[in-house]
């Protein structure tokens, strides 16, 4: 590409109405149960901000991801326009707009574990892996994502796969995982 | 009130203004993007950093209040860098295509640039690519210039009341887009290309069409409703190029309605620009004025006055009305009527036809009640007024009549005419929330006087409004006028401040058209009348005055070609009785002449020429008329006198007025633009209708 950057326009595609009007989202009864105390933590006027609690609540019903008619179903709930539901959903890394398979690793890639190598981890994954940043291995197995930093800087690079940190990691020992991962 | 100072000027501001505010009243200038003074504060560009004292870091001016004793530095090196910078990251990702883009010359990233920004980028990677978006006919994207300034977010927001447009993503990723694709559904959609300081939103019709400095700009009023939104035409050479808002906080804002911006492709299409006159086979074939005045003049020798009857239509303005006025009286006739749609409103008192709260007004209002009307299709910028006061003092609003989407909530109390009794009994929740407001207002549409007991129902509403105190003069709160009528029609109180209703023994619309019919009227001269059915005058000698192809010229045995809104100077009297003039940006097409002086050529040729020879001499006509017309761009309150008329009202439900908010009138039918909106409007609602 040319070295001062190139550009042009694309056209979007148009909109996919069945996209939004599939099968509506329900929480489970054991959910439900969950959201009056959820919403108890806000004060009357700012419910809304029940929507991050509830969206994750939604997602990890949903098998670690936050389907549109999820979004439909909690900003209906919490009386916001479907856009404003849609711009937080989009902010945070912590939801995934896609479907997501067994294992979600997300590599830091924020300065305190670049410094310590987190570029090479990324690197080891995408080709041990064979997908890129936002896809998702064929068999479902493995999803790979980049994001900033996880907090644990002290034993950068740091790698969060669902929901436990692995720390201090070097390429040898990220190859290891990977592999005893895709073997269970 | 605090008191502070801005490169070295003092100066003592209210309470609550911004560091920002106060420098411009200074005269200082400080670039901003973000900032607009009709939106909430954002402080998301970073472009208005200043330097303030005993402050570590530039501070953003938009959106630090000004405190007392602040000593803010505009002009220092730092102030300078930190603009340099922020210019710089904006244009790393902004595209460098102004030669292309239509904001071209009219865009503040572009001046600012200029005036503040490096001389030369520094960035040699790749730019970011954002896909365009679809928003509907009128809104073109180009979203790689986007610079996330989130205006339109707050426009589509706070103003509009749509809440479809959002920032999606975060950072370098961040888009401007609807959930899940949706086009933005909002008659002020145009305004979006206007708040949006880059050329991220443009114009679709205006797409690649001029530049601005080809434009030349005449302030005029709109008249495609009754609201008289100050507009500005564009034109170059023969042609409206474009149509923008001015600023008047008195009536639009900042803002005009989609159907004011975007309609002026109607002015190109079936003009009438040459006088006809309809032979002896049916047909209409081209004339010379003078054949076309002779024609009339032949026609009206053998005729009373009686037998001549005349109508006015949505569009004209006050020259013409009074004109038309002035050359019935001189040939003796009563029936002239300037409410097509047979409004049962009368010319007196004038208290009984106006918007008396002013659309200001509406701000201090603590409780509405509309009655028989939309205004979100009928005026909406009044409706936009109703939502800024239903957000800044949660304005509680009620509606009798068809229940509609109007952006704010709306309390609906279904569609029973009987309820305005009830309401006047003190037997309906609304009496007490009438009776508990301080300033309760009550808008009353054209669906309850274009009924047949519109008299009826007006009398009763001006009971209430006596009964409830609607309008008031108390020392606690002051004089206050909570009696609203809602027109639509731009003509209308200019038509009746001059008293165009039937004189003694004169007919109004309806009566005009069944006496044609019966053959008592032997000729009808219609002044732009489009919206109703001519069919009656089938067989009267018909007079068509106007400046569109459309129903009324159909109908005529003589067309005479008048001039549009933009090919005339004229007064315009808006809902509220504000008496507001447009300036003349074009010439009338062909042969077609101003509304008035057809009128005055015509009176010659009928030997009884009326006492004016120019708009000067027509427009102290118009005060000899009415005095009113003497003071322009005010609002005069009107007396509160007893009006309506004892009547029965009828269990019928109120009706829409309005089929489509993007055609109601012979400018907006003929617009290409206005028709892909109303089918735009038509695929979105049924694909709505199928998904649910
Ligand atoms: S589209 Fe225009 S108004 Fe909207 S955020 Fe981008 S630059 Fe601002
Ligand atoms: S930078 Fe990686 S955890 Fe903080
Ligand atoms: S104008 Fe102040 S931050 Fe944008």
């Amino acid at each position: 590409m040319a070295k001062y950057g190139i550009w042009f326009r694309m056209k979007c595609k148009v909109a996919n109405p069945s996209s939004s009007s599939c099968e509506p989202f329900v929480f489970s009864s054991e959910n439900e149960a969950k959201i009056p105390e959820i919403l108890s933590r806000y004060p009357p006027s700012r419910q809304v901000s029940a929507v991050l609690p509830l969206f994750e609540l939604a997602q990890r019903q949903c098998g670690g991801w936050l389907p549109p008619s999820a979004i439909e179903t909690v900003t209906a709930m919490l009386g916001m326009s479907l856009v404003r539901g849609y711009e937080v959903a989009t902010f945070y890394t912590l939801f995934n707009l896609k479907p997501i398979g067994k294992y979600h690793i997300q590599v830091c890639g924020t300065p305190p574990c670049m410094l310590r190598g987190s570029e090479e981890l990324l690197t080891t994954c995408k080709r041990s892996l064979g997908i890129d940043c936002g896809e998702t291995t064929k068999d479902g197995q493995f999803t790979l994502n980049e994001v900033e930093c996880l907090s644990a800087c002290v034993n950068a690079p740091v790698i969060q796969i669902n929901e436990t940190y692995y720390e201090n990691l070097t390429e040898e020992s990220l190859q290891d995982l990977l592999e005893e991962l895709a073997a269970c | 009130m605090p008191k502070l100072s801005i490169d070295g000027q003092e100066i003592i501001v209210p309470e609550g203004m911004t560091v920002l505010q106060a420098a411009t009243l200074l005269g200082i200038e400080i670039p901003v993007f973000c900032y607009h003074p009709k939106l909430s504060i954002a402080g998301n560009c970073r472009m208005c950093l200043v330097e303030m004292e005993d402050h570590p870091k530039p501070v953003a001016s938009c959106a630090m209040p000004a405190c007392e004793g602040a000593v803010v530095h505009t002009t220092t090196p730092s102030v300078k860098k930190a603009r340099q910078s922020i210019l710089e990251f904006l244009l790393i990702n902004h595209p460098l295509d102004c030669p292309i883009c239509d904001q071209g010359g009219e865009c503040d990233l572009q001046d600012i640039s200029v005036a503040y920004g490096r001389d030369a980028s520094r960035y040699a990677l790749n730019k970011r690519i954002v896909p365009d978006k679809e928003f509907g006919p009128l809104i073109e994207t180009a979203m790689n210039r986007c610079i996330q300034c989130t205006r339109c977010v707050r426009f589509a927001t706070e103003i509009a009341g749509v809440p479809e447009l959002g920032a999606i993503g975060r950072g370098e990723s961040m888009e401007i887009a609807t959930y899940l694709e949706k086009t933005i559904t909002s008659e002020l959609s145009g305004n979006l290309i206007d708040v949006c300081p880059v050329g991220a939103l443009m114009s679709k019709p205006y797409s690649s069409q001029a530049r601005p400095w080809e434009l030349s700009h005449t302030p005029s009023i709109d008249v495609q409703d009754a609201v008289g939104s100050a507009i500005r035409l564009d034109t170059r050479g023969a042609e409206v190029m474009r149509v923008l808002p001015r600023q008047n906080d008195d009536v639009n804002e900042a803002w005009i309605s989609d159907k004011a911006r975007f309609s002026y492709d109607g002015l190109k299409y079936q003009r009438l620009d040459q006088p006809y006159i309809r032979n002896k086979n049916g047909t209409l074939v081209l004339a010379s004025w003078e054949k076309a005045f002779e024609v009339i003049a032949d026609h009206f020798r053998p005729l009373k006055g009686h037998q001549i009857a005349a109508l006015v239509g949505d569009l004209v303005e006050a020259e013409a009305m009074v004109a038309l006025k002035d050359l019935m009286e001189a040939l003796g006739s009563p029936h002239i009527d300037c409410r097509q749609d047979g409004a049962k409103i009368e010319a007196n008192p004038r208290c009984s036809y106006l918007f008396n709260t002013t659309i200001a007004g509406i701000e201090r209002a603590d409780f509405c009640l509309l009655m028989g009307t939309n205004p979100r299709w009928e005026a909406p910028l009044i409706n936009a007024r109703l939502r800024k006061a239903y957000l800044a003092t949660a304005l509680p609003v009620a509606t009798i009549g068809l229940p509609h989407d109007l952006g704010y909530p709306v309390a609906s109390f279904g569609n029973d005419p009987f309820i305005v009794e009830k309401i006047l009994k003190g037997r309906h929740p609304l009496s007490t929330a009438l009776k508990e407001a301080n300033y309760p207002m009550m808008i009353i549409g054209q669906g309850v006087l274009r009924r047949e007991d519109g008299a009826a129902l007006l009398q009763v509403a001006r009971k209430i409004a006596e009964k409830y105190e609607v309008v008031h003069h108390k020392p606690s709160t002051g004089h206050w006028n909570g009696f609203n009528v809602l027109h639509t029609a731009a003509s209308r109180v200019g038509g009746l401040d001059l008293g165009l209703t039937p004189g003694p023994k004169g007919y109004a619309t309806h009566e005009i058209l069944k006496a044609a019919s019966a053959g008592k009227l032997k000729a009808v001269y219609l002044l732009g009348v489009d919206e109703i059915d001519l069919s009656p005058l089938e067989s009267t000698f018909v007079i068509y005055q106007g400046h569109h192809g459309d129903r009324g010229a159909s109908m005529a045995d003589v067309i005479l070609p008048g001039a549009a809104y933009t090919e005339k100077s004229g007064t315009y009297v808006n809902t509220e009785g504000r008496i507001q003039r447009s300036l003349q940006a074009l010439c009338p097409p062909g042969e077609a002449q101003e509304d008035w002086r057809i009128l005055r050529a015509l009176s010659t040729t009928l030997g009884i020429p009326l006492p004016y020879n120019t708009l000067e001499e027509v427009r102290l006509r118009l005060v000899a008329v009415n005095a009113l017309f003497e003071e322009t761009d005010t609002v005069q309150n009107a007396l509160w006198m007893p009006f309506g008329e004892e009547g029965k009202i009828s269990s019928d439900p109120f009706e829409n007025i309005i089929e489509s908010f993007y055609m109601t009138d012979s400018i907006s039918r003929h617009s290409v633009t206005m028709a892909q909106c109303r089918q735009d409007n038509v695929t979105r609602e049924t694909a709505h209708a199928r998904n649910a």
